[in-house]
């Protein structure tokens, strides 16, 4: 439980960040709240050699909430969503979501940009990226550039990201008016990693689907985007008879992952179940 | 006024909670770090093992003259089975310490380990209990080529009579997966040779250093007096600290090899890989009904995994002999027949965990219970109440004799608690919503605080049993008790000091319990087996008695009065009826100090005692509400109420903090934790991220409800507590789940009941 040997940095520039993991290539590993990576290395699994720790970058720690969207710079822990960022119906919604990741030292910790770095399956922050279109912001020495969160995530653990970049910035669109949320999770013991969760959002006018998100994660080796299914939503009354089609094929769009917790077929139950009762709350 | 039943704070607190607890890993600093370099797979033959240039490593090849920790019983079913410090051309389990490796620190240590590099000729593991008992199963040791290292049998002349006349049998094949017991503290040790003396102490986090002390000197054949064992604080025990483990052999060996301090700290993955398992058991289990619902006979066959060796000193037979002989618990029933065995697999070591066997025997009896009542539209408080033993003493079909209890009030005051009746109209409304809330009931007793005559009657080479305590009172009026019990966190010093307060007139302050050192104290056998407080209690106060008449002779002859008339009290010693009296530290004083006064007092003002009873049984009911989530399989917890009996409570307090823990591990049995090894023998759950102990969002209140029998079994009429928690929530937690999900009709009969299980039982049953 003791990490192998490795090369520490601190930089307090972005500038100089970049240019360290310029010179390391495959060996270098960026530190942000360090709430995986930490456990990774000390288990051993994790042997970078080079760790560049951004946390005296000041620049990254910048959250801008606005009712056009929320920018959440690298150091935006996820304690700082425990109250909503804004007034606004998604600001609340991340609200209720962050309360799902981990515990609440981890959560003090842990940042936004590195749960998406990370690219666990089971993370809640990359189901809302997924999910709500976020972009993502990527810097190096050769500059910055933006990622769409549909070619992000690249599976359990990998990422659109090169091994000189930094993850610096996630813009999620705030979705303006009229459009609602809901969250659904099912883990083992309050805090444990998702067996399986949706987040939908809907906008509905005139007793009307006239927009819809859905989203499911733990299930598979990425955050699902069931666009689909979203499309099929459109035009359709937000009812039970609805919400339960709905719920019935997000359970067939996906082959779940197995693990020692849940079974294929038990993972499209809780599919099923999750994304009926997020789809619930988001026509309430 | 008595300290005995009073919550009065613990005594061990203030520095525990304020961070000046003082743990092995506190005696670590600044020793050379030992990693144990372990099997990666679970069978095998040791081809090779690679060690870096210039590297200290020791393997088998440098143990000569180590002798092979090897525990007995004297029975003819049972197979020795010697487990080597380091493997010794075969590995037999996934995490079987093969080498060490010494260097300055534990992250060099980490590195150097991995540099040695261990070629194994892996061969066919078996690892599930059933296959290992199976035609042609691979033979993990070759003095037992059946797997069977332990089997006990026996049949009372009724049992076919009984199930031939039988209106109803219900047969059930039950289940209770592998659990490790989690201390939060894993195992550790620091080795330190003296190099004035040659002697080692040895400072590790266990339950029982007089027994290690004594097994460690066998197994490196050196006198006893070499060796010095120290338990410091101890962070959690529960069972999985009382064996003797190869690595504090190899600890101490390799400290005398190299005249150094040489510390070694578990880390979690090791813990789990390596420590010791429990709870990993199959019973197959039939019950005779008559009509009226009296249970008449059961016959079991159970199936116990006790892994790949045979735990130091109890043995591989502490689960299946225990299983034999205490399926009956708290029922009434004459005819009993039983095949226990104890399986041995490419498995970690089996050792005892908080309840023994008792949860899945719990279980068992509780489920048979459930369904009995449902095959025989019986109500399950009735068909309990009815089969429940009520007349005292009992023999059990298996000879033990159950001390006064109340198993049919203890019964009824949990099901008043939790109000049964406005819960059925509750349930019905609910189920009505699509909502699905159960309730669950389970009633045993315990058997606790037993002495040699107990551990005898299992064929032991080492009874333990007897408790031996050294009082003395100083010459300023304080205390100091030496016992050889040896406490873990269960706060059994503020217990104890209570008992000793009583005795002398003294406030518990004054009272000093020292434990946990053999240099320090007389030979005892730690802390296991809901021992500690009624064995060690009983030796307190025996030794303080022996104190009490020395100061009330010395009171005497200082206040010219008759002994018998001198009352202990409030610090003061005082002539019966009269106004004259002397404070206790005065008489300290003069005991020590004007000796020629008193020459009747022999030794001063010490006392040694030893107690060692035949033992007694505490008995309880749980009752707990859950509600299930019929499409997650997930279980919430509304309600839980323990209805408790064990007798006299020193520390009521303290009761209250071991049965809520307990419950919470029995929580845990039920729906949580479970180890998994794949076919081959590699273990899947080997950190906290798969291995999943409930935490406080999962457990709820737990209300206690307490009932005192009194009973002459023990000296202060107080009865063991410590496992019932955890021998009572699983049986409870389960039977609840199976009444909330009654409109599908479903039988839950293995434990973990986790999400997938429920999910999967409710999704069989949804289908047309």
């Amino acid at each position: 439980m003791k990490p192998a040997a490795f090369t520490y940095h601190r930089p307090t520039s972005l500038e100089e960040a970049v240019t360290v993991l310029a010179g390391v290539g495959e060996d270098g590993k960026v530190l942000a709240g360090g709430q995986s990576l930490v456990a990774a290395m000390n288990f051993r699994l994790a042997r970078p050699g080079v760790l560049v720790d951004i946390n005296r970058i000041g620049e990254l720690g910048r959250l801008e909430a606005t009712h056009e969207e929320i920018g959440i710079g690298a150091l935006t822990r996820h304690a700082a969503f425990h109250r909503p960022v804004a007034d606004t119906a998604l600001a609340h919604a991340l609200a209720r979501v962050v309360r799902h990741i981990a515990h609440y030292p981890i959560r003090q910790r842990g940042t936004f940009a590195g749960s998406l770095s990370h690219a666990d399956p089971a993370s809640e922050w990359c189901l809302v990226a997924a999910t709500l279109d976020a972009e993502i912001t990527a810097a190096s020495t050769r500059g910055e550039r933006r990622i769409a969160a549909s070619d992000f995530f690249q599976g359990t653990f990998r990422t659109a990201l090169e091994p000189d970049e930094i993850l610096t910035r996630i813009v999620i669109p705030g979705h303006g008016d009229g459009w609602t949320f809901g969250f659904e999770e099912f883990a083992r013991r309050a805090g444990d990693f998702a067996l399986a969760m949706s987040l939908a959002a809907l906008k509905v006018e005139g007793g009307i689907i006239r927009g819809a998100r859905l989203g499911i994660g733990g299930v598979s080796d990425r955050p699902i985007r069931l666009a689909e299914i979203e499309r099929h939503l459109v035009g359709q009354p937000p009812n039970v008879d609805t919400i339960a089609a709905a719920a019935d094929a997000a359970s067939r769009a996906v082959e779940p992952t197995e693990d020692i917790h849940a079974t294929a077929d038990y993972r499209r139950d809780l599919i099923r179940a999750m994304v009926r009762r997020a789809l619930t709350q988001a026509a309430r | 006024m008595s300290w005995i039943g009073r919550s009065i704070p613990r005594l061990e607190d203030p520095a525990l909670i304020t961070g000046r607890g003082w743990y092995t890993a506190d005696a670590a600093r600044g020793a050379m770090a030992v990693r144990f370099v372990r099997s990666p797979v679970a069978r095998g033959r040791i081809l090779d093992i690679e060690i870096p240039d210039g590297a200290t490593v020791f393997t088998a090849a440098d143990l000569a003259g180590v002798k092979p920790i090897m525990p007995r019983l004297f029975r003819p079913d049972y197979v020795a089975i010697g487990q080597p410090v380091f493997a010794d051309g075969r590995v037999v389990f996934s995490g079987q310490v093969v080498a060490a490796v010494v260097a300055p620190d534990a992250a060099a240590a980490e590195d150097l380990a991995e540099q040695v590099f261990v070629d194994i000729d892996m061969e066919d593991a078996v690892v599930d209990v059933d296959l290992a008992l199976g035609e042609g199963a691979p033979a993990v040791h070759p003095e037992a080529p059946g797997n069977v290292l332990v089997e006990g049998r026996m049949a009372t002349p009724g049992l076919a009579d009984a199930f031939a006349a039988a209106h109803e049998v219900v047969s059930l094949d039950l289940r209770s997966h592998r659990q490790s017991a989690t201390p939060m503290e894993p195992r550790g040790g620091v080795a330190d040779y003296d190099v004035a003396t040659g002697r080692v102490t040895l400072t590790c986090s266990v339950q029982m250093p007089h027994m290690l002390r004594t097994g460690l000197a066998d197994v490196l054949a050196i006198p006893e007096s070499d060796l010095r064992v120290i338990a410091p604080d101890v962070g959690g025990g529960f069972g999985q600290k009382m064996s003797l483990f190869p690595e504090y052999a190899a600890l101490v060996w390799i400290a005398r090899r190299l005249r150094r301090r040489v510390a070694w700290i578990e880390d979690r993955r090791e813990n789990f890989l390596a420590s010791a398992h429990s709870r990993d058991q199959a019973y197959t289990v039939r019950a005779a009904f008559a009509a009226d619902g009296r249970l008449k006979a059961v016959e079991a066959d159970m199936r116990c995994n006790v892994g790949a060796f045979s735990c130091y000193p109890v043995t591989c037979g502490v689960e299946p002999l225990m299983a034999f002989a205490e399926l009956p618990g708290p029922y009434d029933f004459a005819e009993y027949g039983v095949r226990s065995r104890g399986v041995t697999t490419n498995t970690c070591t089996m050792a005892p965990y908080r309840g023994v066997s008792r949860p899945m025997l719990t279980f068992t009896m509780e489920r048979l219970m459930d369904v009995a009542a449902r095959r025989l539209k019986l109500d399950p408080v009735a068909i309990r109440r009815l089969n429940l033993v009520k007349a005292f003493p009992h023999r059990s079909p298996t000879g033990l004799v159950y001390d006064e209890g109340s198993y049919v009030k203890t019964l009824d005051m949990a099901v008043e608690a939790i109000g049964l009746d406005a819960f059925r109209d509750r349930q019905q409304t609910a189920w009505a919503e699509g909502r699905h809330l159960g309730l669950g009931l389970s009633v045993f007793n315990e058997r606790t605080g037993y002495g040699t005559p107990a551990f005898a009657a299992r064929a032991m080479e080492i009874v333990p049993g007897y408790e031996t305590v050294d009082c003395v009172m100083d010459p300023s009026g304080h205390v100091e008790a030496r016992i050889g019990s040896s406490p873990h966190g269960q706060g059994l010093k503020t217990a104890l000091a209570q008992i000793i307060a009583d005795e002398l007139g003294i406030e518990p302050d004054k009272v000093r319990i020292i434990a946990g050192d053999t240099d320090a104290t007389p030979y005892g056998w730690g802390t296991f087996a809901s021992r500690s407080l009624v064995i060690g209690g009983g030796a307190c106060k025996l030794a303080a008695g022996g104190i009490a008449g020395k100061l009330r002779v010395i009171a005497g002859t200082m206040l010219e009065a008759a002994p018998a008339d001198i009352v202990l009290e409030a610090g003061r010693a005082g002539v019966a009826g009269t106004d004259r009296s002397v404070a206790i530290p005065d008489l300290a004083r003069a005991a020590f100090h004007q000796s020629h006064r008193f020459p009747g007092v022999a030794n001063g003002l010490k006392e040694t005692a030893t107690y060692d009873p035949a033992g007694t049984f505490s008995n309880a009911c749980h009752a707990v509400i859950v509600e299930v989530d019929v499409e997650t399989g997930g279980v919430a917890i509304e309600r839980y109420v323990v209805a408790e009996d064990a007798g006299i409570l020193i520390n009521p307090m303290i009761v209250d903090g071991q049965i809520r823990g307990g419950v919470a591990q029995g929580i845990a049995n039920a729906l949580y934790e479970e180890v998994v090894y794949d076919a081959d023998g590699n273990l899947l759950t080997a950190s906290l991220a798969d291995y999943l102990p409930p935490t406080c969002a999962e457990i709820p209140d737990i209300e206690i409800a307490h009932m005192v029998t009194l009973s002459d079994a023990t000296l202060t009429r107080a009865k063991g507590v410590g496992e019932g928690g955890a021998i009572g929530a699983p049986a409870a937690v389960v039977n609840a789940v199976v009444d909330a999900l009654s409109p599908y009709g479903v039988e839950i009969l293995e434990m973990p009941a986790t999400p997938q299980r429920i999910r999967d039982l409710v999704r069989q049953a949804e289908r047309p």
